[in-house]
């Protein structure tokens, strides 16, 4: 599992923002675009693309899109 | 005996909550951008003094004009509610007293959400079979705008008001009911549950509101969905319902006309419709105009569906209805 494929499926979830904007170290919460919908949208990505059940508890606990990626990748 | 759909009405209350309504409440918010995901442009909201109970007896009274149907034959009415109007009575004594049906009729509540509908055929069609009833009167009414907080913008976006009426017969109708697969698991209670105003947990006056961590506003006698939960739970289990009812009616998903689900949503009904491999074409959508009606989403979709003209050459469908409970139910409907 590749973090830069990664950052491209999660870029690929989002309508208005700069794929430039995200990063390893992106802070997804603060993104203007985040909300309870982009929520599922990366669970949605998660479970397509790497058939992981990522939780919502998952999510609130991380910070970064790699705290992210690092639960994925454990799960995968 | 064979048990059959004959009929169904819908009814929306007047109020409309419309997209242009919720942003100039939440104009912080692109509601297009939300409205092109979740499928919804608008959701009928009743009126202060419009409770399940008045819901359920004009949508009765819409199904007997708009189909022609004579009361009098109705001898069994089921009642599918969240929102009843008491403890005690049961609602559907209130409802066929209102409508002038017949003493002589059973009727009871049964209290689900979006699987109510589809257990709903399934009693109807348990009372035809065993020979306790010949016409039954199934209303599923719901009133959920009553326990969203006003600043919840998530849930005021997703749900809207209604009631279906269907009438199940034993002589012929549009469609016959055929097999029913079922499923429990109260684990997910807490996910989406209205805490307060039972007996374990009276309304406080003191309620203090909580915003949830994208700013949705609400407190304990409010309804609670946790959104992600409620995914992951759909994305887990309507698979394997949907296997489980192909299976038991010996059908493969090609056999399959269309598919009507409950319509929670548009996002999460196509993530399933995806992961389960069901042609777009063979899927039904019908919530643009409503939103979410929990129980009566499916008898709404069955409804367009007909008058649509989408049942032309159908023959074999797959209704599934799930949630909260979490409770999950589906069944196949023939067309004759």
């Amino acid at each position: 599992m590749e973090i830069n494929i990664f950052l491209q499926n999660f870029a690929d979830i989002l309508d208005d923002t700069d794929a430039i904007l995200i990063k390893q170290e992106t802070v997804f919460r603060d993104l203007e675009e985040w909300d309870s919908l982009t929520a599922l949208s990366l669970i949605a990505m998660a479970d397509e693309e790497y058939s992981v059940k990522l939780t919502g508890d998952d999510i609130k606990s991380s910070t970064s899109l790699n705290d992210i990626f690092e639960i994925i990748k454990n799960k995968a | 005996m064979k048990a059959n759909i004959k009929a169904i009405s819908y009814y929306l209350p007047e109020a409309i909550l419309s997209n242009d309504l919720i942003n100039q409440e939440f104009p912080e918010w692109d509601i297009e951008k939300i409205s092109s995901k979740t499928g919804i442009n608008s959701r009928h909201i009743s009126a202060d003094d419009e409770f399940s109970s008045d819901m359920a007896v004009k949508v009765a009274e819409k199904l007997f004009v708009e189909h022609n149907i004579d009361k009098s034959t109705i001898d069994f009415l089921l009642f599918c509610t969240q929102s009843p109007d008491y403890f005690l009575p049961t609602t559907a004594c209130i409802i066929q007293e209102r409508l002038g049906l017949n003493t002589s009729i059973g009727a009871l509540d049964f209290n689900l959400g979006c699987s109510g509908f589809v257990y709903g055929l399934s009693l109807a069609k348990g009372l035809i079979a065993g020979g306790m009833a010949k016409n039954v009167l199934l209303i599923t009414s719901e009133t959920y705008s009553k326990f969203i907080h006003p600043k919840d913008k998530s849930n005021k976006t997703i749900f809207g008001d209604a009631a279906a009426a269907t009438l199940i017969s034993s002589e012929a109708g549009f469609c016959s009911i055929g097999n029913f697969v079922f499923g429990t698991d109260g684990k997910g209670a807490e996910n989406l549950i209205v805490k307060q105003g039972g007996m374990r947990f009276p309304v406080l006056s003191d309620n203090e509101d909580i915003s949830d961590e994208f700013g949705n506003v609400r407190n304990d006698k409010n309804l609670f969905m946790n959104g992600t939960e409620i995914f992951n739970f759909t994305g887990e289990f309507v698979p394997r319902l949907t296997e489980a009812i192909l299976e038991k009616s010996n059908l493969t998903k090609d056999n399959i006309d269309l598919f009507i689900f409950h319509q929670a949503n548009k996002y999460m009904l196509n993530h399933l419709r995806k992961k389960i491999k069901i042609p777009e074409e063979k899927f039904f959508l019908a919530m643009q105009h409503c939103g979410n009606t929990v129980s009566s989403t499916i008898p709404i979709a069955l409804y367009e569906a007909q008058k649509q003209g989408r049942l032309e050459n159908c023959y074999n469908l797959i209704l599934a209805g799930f949630g909260v409970g979490y409770s999950w139910a589906a069944c196949n409907i023939i067309i004759e």
